[in-house]
C-alpha cells in the first residue's frame, strides 16, 4: 500500500515534538537526584571558638575562593619516619587498612649508592627497626612522605568521566564521592599512586590537604601532629607564613616526577637524587 | 657501578607503591576491548562485501553483522561489572566531562550500536517481509516494526536498500574504527604509565581489533557449518584468510614497533618496561603472545599463502590458525592491562595479579560473560538466517 497523505490524527511532528519534550524531562528526571552538593555554608565565616587560628587570615572574615593560594612543603630532612601522620590522617578520614591517603617511604643507601627503598603498613606503624629483610652495609637513611601532589595540570582531573574529581579555584584537587562511578581512571592516571578505591564506598579516594580544616583556619591533620616540623602547609598570601619564607626565599625545591608536566603544589625541601 | 653517575642508575629493589599493591582494572577490562575488537573485526568482513563489493565474502557476510550485533550488545557488561558503582553508569552520559577519554564511550557506543541495528534491519528486510507475511500476532507486529511496515520488494526498493546500506556502511566503518581506535586511546592517554602512553597504542588495538573479529568469524563459521553439515565455501575462507594476513602482519608489526621503540628510546622509564617484559610477563609475552600465538601463526599464514593445499587441508589449517590469533589478542589484551598495571609508579617494583575464580570481576563471570553473545547470537539465529543460501534453500 502506497501512503499518499498522512491521516490527520497523526501529526508526524507533534509526535515527534512529544518524544523530544519527554526525553528532556526523562533526562532531567534523572539529573536532578545526582546531587551537586549544597555549598551555601562554606561562604559563611567561620568562628572556632576556642580552636587556634593556625592559618591566620581564613577566620572572621568572607573567603574569597579566588584570591586564595596555599602551599604544602615536606622538609625530608626533617623527617624522622614516626608515622604520626599517617596515624592522624587514618583517624581524621577512617582510611580503610591497606589503603594510604598518605604514607612515608624509608630509603636506605649502601656504600654503593644502591637504594634500597621500603613502606610497611605505609609507614603507620613509625620505623622503630633498621630493616632487617636485606643484608647491606647502611651508609644512610632517611624518609620521605608522600600525598596528593594538587597538580596544577590534573591528570586524574582531566581523566574522570563524569567530573566527579575537580580542582577548587583555591587550587585543591577534591572528590565528589556522590558522583563517583568507581571506573578507577584516575587512580590509573596519577602519575603519584594518591589515589586509591575505597572498598567500602566502592569510590575513588585521595587526600584533600584536609580542605575541610583549612577553609576553618586549622592545618592538615598531618602537619598539625608532625613532631619535627617536617611537614609544612600555609597560605601563599601570608608573607610571614613558612612556607611562604620558603618558597620564595633562595633554597634549593623540587617537585616529584616533573618531567611529568603536572606542575605539583608540594614541593619537597632536601629532596635527593633517589627521591621519585 | 660506576662512580660518575651517583643514584642515576635505578635499582629495583621490588619496591611498591602502598596504594599501587591492588590491580584496580583486572580482567573485566581485559574484556571490554576484546569484545569490542570482535565487534570491529567482524564489522570489516561485513563492511567488505556490502560497501567494497568483495563477492566472494557473501556466505559470511550477513552472519558477520549478526556477530557484530551480538557482541555489541554485550560491549557494556564488563563495564558494568567493573564500575564500583555501576547504579551510576548513566552520569557519564548526562553529566560528561568533555577533558575526559572515557566519557566519550557512551556515545561512540550509541552511535555505533544504532549504525549497526539499522544495517541488520536493512540487509535482512526481504526475510523479514517473508517472515511478516508467514506469522501472526507478536511475531508479526516485530516483524512489521522491523520492516518499517514495509512490504515492498520491488527491484527499485531492493536498490534502494542497498544504497541505504551502503551508505549506513560508509558511516559504520570510521565509526567502528572510532570505536576501538578510542578504547585503544583510553590507554594510549594516561601518560602516568609508561607502557601504555604511546600514540600507537590506538592502532595497535585497532588491528589487532580487526584480527580477533575477522578470526572469531573464520572459526565460526567452520564450526557452525560443520555442525550443521553444510558445505563450506572455499572462496569465502580463502578471502578471509588473506583479509586476516593482512591485518595480523601489521598488528603483530606495531605491536613489536611498540617494543623496538621503548628499548631503542631509553627513556627514564624504560628499564621498568624491560623488566616487566622480561620479569613478569616474560612468559605472557614472549613466549604465549610472541612466539606461540603469533609465530605459529605466522607459519601457517605463510604455508596457506605460498602452498597450494587442498581445500579441507586449508579450512582446518584456516580453523587452527583463527583460533590461535583469537588467543593471541586476549593474550595481548591481557599484557597491555594487567601487564601495564604491574610496574608501581614508584619506578623501582612490580605488583602481582591473582585472578580470583568467584567474583565480581572473576574467571567465572569472564566465562559467563563470554558466553551471553552466543546466547544472542543463538537467538539472533532464529529470527535472522545466518546465511545467505538458507533462504534459497527454504524457497
Amino acid at each position: 500500500m502506497k501512503i499518499t497523505a498522512a491521516p490527520p490524527e497523526l501529526d508526524r511532528r507533534a509526535f515527534i515534538i512529544s518524544v523530544l519534550k519527554g526525553s528532556v524531562a526523562g533526562s532531567l528526571l534523572l539529573i536532578y537526584p545526582m546531587g551537586g552538593g549544597d555549598a551555601s555554608d562554606m561562604l559563611e565565616t567561620s568562628e572556632m571558638a576556642g580552636l587556634p587560628e593556625e592559618i591566620p587570615g581564613i577566620r572572621e572574615q568572607p573567603y574569597d575562593i579566588h584570591a586564595q593560594r596555599f602551599a604544602f612543603i615536606v622538609d625530608i630532612t626533617r623527617c624522622i619516619g614516626c608515622g604520626s601522620c599517617c596515624v592522624a590522617d587514618k583517624r581524621e578520614y577512617n582510611v580503610p587498612d591497606g589503603y594510604y591517603r598518605t604514607w612515608v617511604e624509608r630509603y636506605t643507601k649502601d656504600f654503593d649508592d644502591q637504594v634500597w627503598v621500603d613502606c610497611p603498613n605505609g609507614g603507620l606503624d613509625g620505623y622503630q627497626h633498621p630493616r632487617s629483610d636485606i643484608d647491606i652495609q647502611v651508609r644512610d637513611t632517611f624518609f620521605v612522605p608522600k600525598l596528593c601532589n594538587m597538580c596544577r595540570e590534573t591528570p586524574c582531573t582531566q581523566v574522570c568521566p563524569v567530573g566527579a574529581t575537580f580542582t577548587t579555584p583555591d587550587g585543591f584537587v577534591l572528590m565528589d564521592s556522590d558522583r563517583c562511578v568507581g571506573c578507577g581512571y584516575c587512580i590509573q592516571a596519577c602519575p603519584y599512586s594518591s589515589r586509591f578505591l575505597n572498598p567500602v564506598t566502592k569510590t575513588a579516594e585521595k587526600c584533600t590537604w584536609c580542605y575541610h580544616r583549612v577553609r576553618k583556619g586549622l592545618l592538615p591533620a598531618c602537619v598539625e601532629v608532625c613532631p619535627t616540623g617536617a611537614r609544612k602547609f600555609g597560605s601563599l598570601n601570608d608573607k610571614n607564613s613558612e612556607v611562604y619564607k620558603i618558597l620564595k626565599g633562595p633554597g634549593v625545591l623540587t617537585v616529584l616526577k616533573e618531567s611529568m608536566g603536572t606542575w605539583p603544589a608540594l614541593y619537597y625541601l632536601g629532596a635527593r637524587l633517589e627521591v621519585i | 657501578m660506576s662512580n660518575l653517575h651517583e643514584g642515576a642508575t635505578m635499582l629495583v629493589s621490588n619496591f611498591v607503591l602502598p596504594n599501587d599493591l591492588h590491580v584496580h582494572w583486572s580482567m573485566m577490562i581485559v574484556l571490554y576491548p576484546y569484545i569490542t575488537g570482535l565487534v570491529d573485526g567482524a564489522f570489516i568482513i561485513g563492511a567488505l562485501y556490502y560497501l567494497f563489493d568483495v563477492k566472494t565474502l557473501k556466505p559470511v557476510a550477513r552472519f558477520s553483522l549478526l556477530f557484530a550485533l551480538a557482541f555489541l550488545l554485550c560491549a557494556t557488561i564488563p563495564l558494568l561489572l567493573h564500575l564500583g558503582r555501576p547504579e551510576r553508569n548513566l552520569n557519564m552520559l548526562l553529566t560528561p566531562n568533555p577533558s575526559s577519554a572515557m566519557a566519550g564511550f557512551g556515545y561512540i557506543y550509541a552511535v555505533s550500536m544504532g549504525v549497526l541495528t539499522f544495517i541488520v534491519v536493512f540487509v535482512y528486510r526481504p526475510d523479514m517481509v517473508e517472515l511478516k507475511q508467514r506469522s501472526r500476532g507478536v511475531v508479526k507486529l516485530i516483524c512489521r516494526l522491523l520492516t518499517f511496515d514495509c512490504d515492498d520488494l520491488s527491484p527499485r526498493a531492493m536498490n534502494l536498500d542497498a544504497r541505504i546500506i551502503k551508505i549506513l556502511m560508509g558511516i559504520g566503518i570510521p565509526v567502528a574504527a572510532v570505536l576501538h581506535g578510542y578504547v585503544g586511546f583510553i590507554f594510549g592517554g594516561v601518560k602516568a604509565n609508561p607502557t601504555w602512553s604511546t600514540p600507537l597504542m590506538p592502532v595497535i588495538f585497532l588491528f589487532s581489533a580487526c584480527v580477533s573479529g575477522i578470526s572469531a568469524i573464520v572459526l565460526a563459521y567452520i564450526v557452525i557449518r560443520k555442525i550443521t553439515g553444510k558445505p563450506i565455501d572455499g572462496p569465502c575462507i580463502v578471502t578471509c584468510i588473506k583479509t586476516l594476513t593482512g591485518f595480523f602482519i601489521l598488528a603483530f608489526s606495531f605491536e613489536m614497533l611498540e617494543v623496538f621503540s621503548h628499548s631503542y628510546l631509553r627513556s627514564g622509564y624504560h628499564h621498568m618496561v624491560a623488566g616487566l617484559l622480561n620479569g613478569p610477563l616474560a612468559e605472557s609475552f614472549w613466549l604465549w603472545q610472541v612466539k606461540i600465538c603469533s609465530g605459529i601463526p605466522l607459519v601457517l599464514l605463510t604455508v596457506m599463502a605460498f602452498i597450494k593445499l587442498r581445500q579441507s587441508w586449508y579450512t582446518l589449517l584456516a580453523a587452527a590458525v583463527s583460533a590461535i590469533l583469537l588467543l593471541q589478542v586476549f593474550i595481548m589484551r591481557w599484557n597491555v592491562v594487567i601487564g601495564g598495571q604491574l610496574m608501581s609508579k614508584s619506578s623501582r617494583g612490580y605488583t602481582v595479579f591473582h585472578p580470583e575464580w568467584f567474583d565480581k570481576e572473576g574467571i567465572v563471570t569472564v566465562i559467563v560473560v563470554m558466553l551471553i553473545p552466543f546466547v544472542i547470537l543463538f537467538v539472533l539465529g532464529k529470527i535472522f538466517p545466518f546465511w545467505a543460501d538458507e533462504r534459497k534453500a527454504e524457497c
